[in-house]
């Protein structure tokens, strides 16, 4: 009887209730009605174009399905035979990781470094600095000046250079040669590479505390080397996680920069990677139950190592 | 001297200069290398025919010309879709999309930075997860459900995904979370709905984060050629406008270098005009635990 009677006080004090089920539910929708509606445009949208097709791609990946004929149930065939009898695939899965492992680590160290460098230049000297670094990944297709640089004729920039420094006699097909072809993806990709995670390291870099910097140097900090690994890094671990997904996810989605250098397909497979195989299923062959498969299985890849580093990366500076 | 003062570290303690100057160095080295492709880009829009194919190539252009503008104007003239269309049909997509876009994030980015309620940390990590893996993703299921939504080869393809981007929800949410409490709290006194409170507070008080969403979603928007969504020739983009012409060979150089300095000034320009909103938005960009 007591505690029965208590109930009506203890409602509406700090302490946050758990009332179970739908009652509940309905009260926290009607109770804050409004901001559900702020949020609905946007939560529709982004639902119906970003997590259900993750769902559906799922699901979709345990069967055969052309658009035309109804979906069959396959159980694993799509991934057996994703990973058993696919031998393109196991190129484009090379071929990803290599771009994963290369461009990933170095565009995050480039990031952080040269926006570290910039930092300390003067303010005028540094917005253009900023400008020149991070003008590439926003100026659109303007990579195709890197199509001329390693254009196959004498008229390629670099063949030109190297035939009349006398390195070469004839000039080489860097876009057709296999040996060639992913070393030329991955500078471009680097080029391009310096985008919102380096505009956050820059800003983050700006915001740091100064007179944590005066205390450091008080208390014994001698140069910018101490500087930057006991008071710069840990200050900025929020930015440095941000960028490390940008640079990852951007990484494992390398497909455009090789299409537009290499060709689709690439000489020999030389630049296909997982993305531009999962095109070629999805958009040519119109084999959707294979090609969400490996949209399934590219998710996991990005996921999976985005979290992994996070996880690495809280560790700095503990 | 003035120079000197340029790259002098002022206000900056255990600096040597040696090091300094060999960052610097390594800095210039670094920036030669992004800069030169897009100052020949942009002397290539001025170069006469002759000077397109001189051998060795040069970078910087001798006698500059308009012609390769003037030819691009003819040529699209002669076409049986003009050019202003192609213009037209970026410029629409690129404006929707971005001011939807900034209106629609802002408006979920509000209840999200300032309310904890039933499935705000739940729709919020899902943001966050969709920022870890990239859109080719969900690139085929999407053509499934734009097939059944009847847009395939309509503009609402391209523009009305582009409204949800995730990294723009993300960045607004957290600049927003650094508008006082007291702010809010100080209308809802005056009786100010919630509707009320985000389009008369908050929205004025975030201009920095509508800038930085704007230069991120505006290349995207600018530079997309339709995908594998739209084939109607009177539909489509600048961008795909571009890849036609230099698709015509070596005659079309010049002209393919006018449409290319066309595509990459217009958002170089906007990020020299939001610069410092962008860096001061990005300085909340961090992922807290």
């Amino acid at each position: 009887m007591q505690t029965e009677s208590t109930v009506p006080s203890v409602k509406g004090s700090i302490r946050p209730k758990k009332k179970a089920g739908l009652a509940y539910v309905v009260s926290e929708l009607k109770r804050n009605k409004s901001l559900y509606l702020l949020m609905s445009p946007y939560m529709i949208i982004f639902f119906l174009f970003t997590v259900i097709p993750v769902v559906f791609s799922l699901a979709l990946s345990f069967f055969y399905f052309n658009m035309l004929e109804f979906p069959r149930f396959v159980g694993w065939q799509n991934y057996s035979r994703l990973f058993l009898n696919d031998d393109i695939f196991m190129i484009a899965l090379k071929n990803t990781l290599l771009f994963a492992v290369i461009t990933g680590p170095v565009s995050y160290i480039a990031c952080f470094v040269f926006a570290w460098i910039i930092n300390e230049l003067a303010p005028k000297i540094r917005a253009v600095m900023t400008l020149i670094f991070y003008a590439p990944s926003i100026s659109g297709n303007v990579f195709f000046i890197w199509l001329i640089v390693f254009s196959g004729d004498s008229y390629g920039y670099l063949n030109g250079f190297l035939m009349k420094t006398g390195f070469i006699l004839e000039p080489i097909q860097w876009l057709l040669d296999e040996k060639y072809i992913l070393g030329i993806v991955i500078v471009v990709q680097l080029w391009l590479s310096l985008g919102t995670s380096f505009l956050a390291f820059i800003a983050g870099l700006q915001t740091i505390d100064k007179s944590l910097v005066e205390a450091g140097a008080v208390d014994g900090i001698r140069n910018r080397w101490q500087e930057l690994w006991f008071i710069t890094l840990p200050s900025m671990r929020p930015q440095l996680m941000f960028g490390a997904v940008m640079q990852i996810t951007a990484s494992f989605a390398v497909a455009e920069i090789s299409i537009a250098m290499a060709g689709f397909p690439s000489v020999n497979y030389a630049a296909h990677t997982v993305v531009t195989h999962l095109m070629d299923y999805g958009t040519i062959r119109f084999e959707m139950g294979y090609a969400s498969s490996i949209a399934t299985f590219l998710f996991c890849l990005m996921i999976g190592t985005n979290i992994l580093v996070q996880k690495m990366l809280r560790k700095i500076g503990e | 001297m003035k120079m000197m003062g340029a790259f002098r570290t002022p206000k900056k303690l255990n600096r040597s200069f040696t090091v300094s100057f060999l960052l610097f160095l390594l800095l210039a080295c670094f920036g030669a290398f992004m800069a030169v492709p897009l100052i020949y880009a942009i002397n290539n829009a001025f170069k006469p025919l002759d000077e397109l194919f001189i051998f060795p190539p040069r970078i910087f252009v001798n006698n500059p010309t308009m012609d390769n503008f003037y030819d691009l104007i003819a040529l699209m003239g002669n076409s049986w879709v003009p050019l202003t269309r192609y213009i037209a049909n970026t410029l629409l997509i690129t404006l929707i999309g971005t001011a939807g876009h900034i209106l629609l994030a802002s408006a979920a980015a509000y209840p999200l930075a300032k309310y904890r309620f039933l499935g705000s940390k739940a729709l919020f990590t899902i943001v966050v997860l969709s920022l870890m893996f990239s859109p080719h993703v969900t690139a085929t299921p999407n053509y499934m459900i734009m097939s059944w939504l009847g847009w395939i080869n309509t503009h609402a393809s391209i523009i009305v995904p582009s409204l949800a981007f995730s990294l723009g929800l993300f960045l607004m949410k957290q600049f927003m979370e650094q508008i006082p409490d007291a702010l809010i709290e100080a209308a809802k006194i005056d009786g100010a709905s919630e509707y009320r409170i985000y389009w008369s507070i908050v929205m004025p008080n975030v201009k920095p984060a509508w800038l930085t969403l704007m230069i991120l979603q505006f290349p995207a928007l600018w530079g997309t050629d339709g995908g594998s969504f739209i084939y109607s020739e009177n539909l489509k983009t600048l961008h795909y406008a571009l890849g036609q012409i230099t698709q015509g060979g070596i005659a079309r150089a010049g002209v393919g270098a006018a449409v290319a300095l066309i595509l990459m000034v217009v958002p170089i320009t906007l990020f020299i005009l939001s610069q410092s909103s962008v860096i001061q938005t990005m300085a909340t960009s961090g992922m807290k635990d």
